[in-house]
């Protein structure tokens, strides 16, 4: 009979020295290692995109967690990824103040032009398409947040001009880095 | 009223600068950091906790609890008592994620300082020597403004050791969260604080007993915490008399929905629906009529028109049969479907369950099912028996916490005010407010 097979990956292999020492801080200021799970999940993101079993098992190294314990965590918050994402995530807001001024035009007029839906990346991997729970621009609905940045008061127009620009950004990032090394899993 | 300056009218906000908000030199040039240096060297922590219990100072984050008696129920220690814990705790609510509801947001990136001030009082008062700012993941600009507001406070002394001289000490951290609605409630913030899947705890023991890692531990929201410099500098009865009624302070009301001038102000608590919708939202846009309002976020009951006249304070809200919630008037137009707006809604709350208790994790999914079904012309006459079914099993008492409850507040108080756009979806088969009908 098969027992569980569980995974470890020593941290010390797979984290950069950069990474280890954030979510080390991060740590010095709570009471305990694992509480800085969080943080340590937002840190791998932050450095490498998304959050990929290797890394989970990593960061669970790290802390001396169980990784289903830092899994149970991971996949509770929304702005956490656990699939390989985009460049860029769009995160339009589909609560209710952006639901009664214009938001489902807005999707439809994102969703046309990167022809995916909710929960899909475009296949040159430049947008990847979510939605998010109220973003507080009520009063500047409809509204959006892509990296750390909110657009508000969306027109299907000015979104789309938002991402048009966004895209020429991905591709001269693109262009310059062609001999760089890509460190992301 | 004009002779009146506007730190004594409008506490909260008039030093809001959404721009670019005043550094420490400039907020301490404008009075600030005067109740913080009142309470450390003129004050013990027990007369700070009266003066707060008189001001009657009541929770602004939604529920309304007497800021006093919250703080009165955190064991107190002598300085040489063995019994005394390592670590009290003090949390600052910033995890704002209450659909319709923007105004922390203001306070956090436009006055940070008067935050920080507001929880070195706060913290002095109940013992704390730790606090964290516990904000939600999407408010990039307010976290980073809040760290340089607290790199530039250490540096001044108003945070670390031995406080501008004194024997406190406070250590205050910003904590950003990753983006979960449970996490607003108390309980649930705590778990997620400690690194913990971040379902709400049962109480007791609560968490002025037994809180963030295991010690006593008080959670306020940010509106809450940022008026009690302002009591400290000006005293309770200012405080009490801001309010025409029996109510006390300001109030951060909002307004949002097809609105000609959708916003935030601040006015004495109690002004009446009619005045933040008409006076300060500028009433509805061009063609459009008032159908209904939710007065304080997703989580609160629909009003009518006829509520207009209500003052938003939270007993005569309550006496109308909804909640004050967090001010944020969300007004539904006539042109918007209130199926469609319900549906909205409990979306939200059945995405944002944490799935620990039953009624909660499998009531909201199937509300949203049934009004999908109703939406979408599909429904059927026993299905609104159904939802008013599914509101009596979601209704406090019967849940772990209350998110279910809020989620029950729209849903059957649509059906209550709105039950013949449920019909007409049902008789004529289609949504009546669909374009092109």
């Amino acid at each position: 009979m098969d027992i569980i097979k569980t995974t470890t990956i020593d941290f010390s292999h797979y984290l950069t020295e950069q990474e280890i020492s954030a979510i080390e801080h991060e740590a010095s200021i709570m009471e305990y290692r694992e509480a800085a799970g969080i943080e340590a999940l937002k840190i791998i993101q932050e450095h490498r995109g998304w959050v990929s079993d290797d890394s989970l098992y990593a960061i669970a190294d790290l802390l001396q967690m169980p990784s289903a314990q830092l899994e149970e965590v991971a996949t509770f918050y929304n702005l956490i990824y656990r699939q390989k994402v985009g460049q860029y995530v769009i995160h339009l807001c589909d609560s209710i103040s952006c639901h009664l001024q214009g938001y489902d035009e807005i999707l439809a007029a994102i969703k046309a032009h990167l022809n995916i839906d909710y929960g899909q990346t475009t296949n040159d991997g430049v947008f990847t398409l979510l939605s998010n729970v109220c973003l507080g621009g009520c009063d500047k609905a409809p509204t959006m947040m892509i990296a750390k940045q909110h657009y508000q008061q969306l027109t299907p127009e000015s979104a789309i001009d938002i991402l048009t620009t966004l895209k020429e950004k991905a591709v001269t990032a693109k262009t310059k880095k062609t001999k760089g090394s890509n460190a992301n899993d | 009223m004009t002779d009146i300056p506007k730190a004594l009218t409008h506490p909260l906000t008039h030093l809001v600068n959404l721009e670019q908000p005043l550094n420490i030199e400039q907020y301490q040039a404008q009075g600030g950091y005067q109740g913080a240096s009142k309470a450390l060297h003129d004050y013990s922590p027990k007369q700070v906790l009266d003066l707060i219990s008189e001001s009657n100072l009541k929770g602004r984050g939604g529920a309304g609890f007497p800021t006093g008696m919250k703080w009165s129920c955190v064991p107190m220690f002598s300085e040489d008592d063995e019994n005394a814990p390592e670590f009290k705790y003090l949390v600052c609510n910033a995890d704002e994620m209450e659909p319709g509801t923007f105004k922390d947001r203001m306070l956090l990136e436009g006055v940070p300082h008067q935050l920080i001030e507001a929880m070195i009082i706060s913290a002095y008062t109940i013992g704390a020597n730790r606090a964290y700012i516990f904000i939600r993941g999407e408010y990039h600009l307010a976290a980073e403004r809040l760290q340089t507001a607290i790199d530039e406070a250490y540096k001044a002394s108003w945070l670390g050791d031995k406080i501008q001289g004194t024997q406190f000490k406070l250590e205050l951290y910003v904590h950003s969260s990753a983006g979960r609605y449970i996490c607003g409630e108390e309980t649930a913030l705590i778990n997620a604080l400690e690194g913990k899947r971040a379902t709400p705890r049962a109480k007791p023991p609560f968490p002025q007993v037994s809180g963030l890692f295991g010690k006593p531990t008080i959670v306020n929201n940010v509106e809450t915490l940022s008026n009690i410099p302002h009591i400290l500098k000006n005293g309770a009865n200012w405080f009490k008399e801001l309010s025409p009624n029996s109510d006390a302070g300001t109030k951060i009301y909002g307004a949002s929905g097809r609105v000609k001038n959708a916003g935030l102000w601040e006015l004495p608590m109690g002004a009446t629906i009619r005045e933040v919708l008409y006076q300060h939202a500028g009433g509805l846009q061009d063609g459009l009529a008032l159908k209904g309002l939710l007065p304080g976020g997703a989580s609160t009951d629909f009003l009518l028109p006829e509520h207009l006249d209500t003052p938003m304070d939270f007993d005569s809200i309550g006496k109308a049969g909804s909640r004050l919630g967090t001010g944020g008037l969300i007004i539904l137009d006539d042109h918007n479907c209130p199926v469609a707006m319900v549906l909205n809604l409990l979306k939200f709350f059945a995405q944002e369950s944490c799935g620990w208790c039953t009624p909660c994790r499998d009531g909201t999914p199937w509300v949203v099912e049934v009004l999908t079904r109703i939406e979408k012309g599909q429904g059927t006459l026993a299905d609104l028996d159904t939802l008013n079914d599914l509101c009596d099993f979601m209704w406090l008492g019967k849940t772990h916490c209350a998110l279910a409850p809020g989620a029950v507040e729209p849903l059957k108080s649509a059906l209550r005010y709105f039950h013949d756009d449920f019909e007409q979806h049902i008789e004529k088969k289609c949504c009546p407010y669909a374009k092109g009908h």
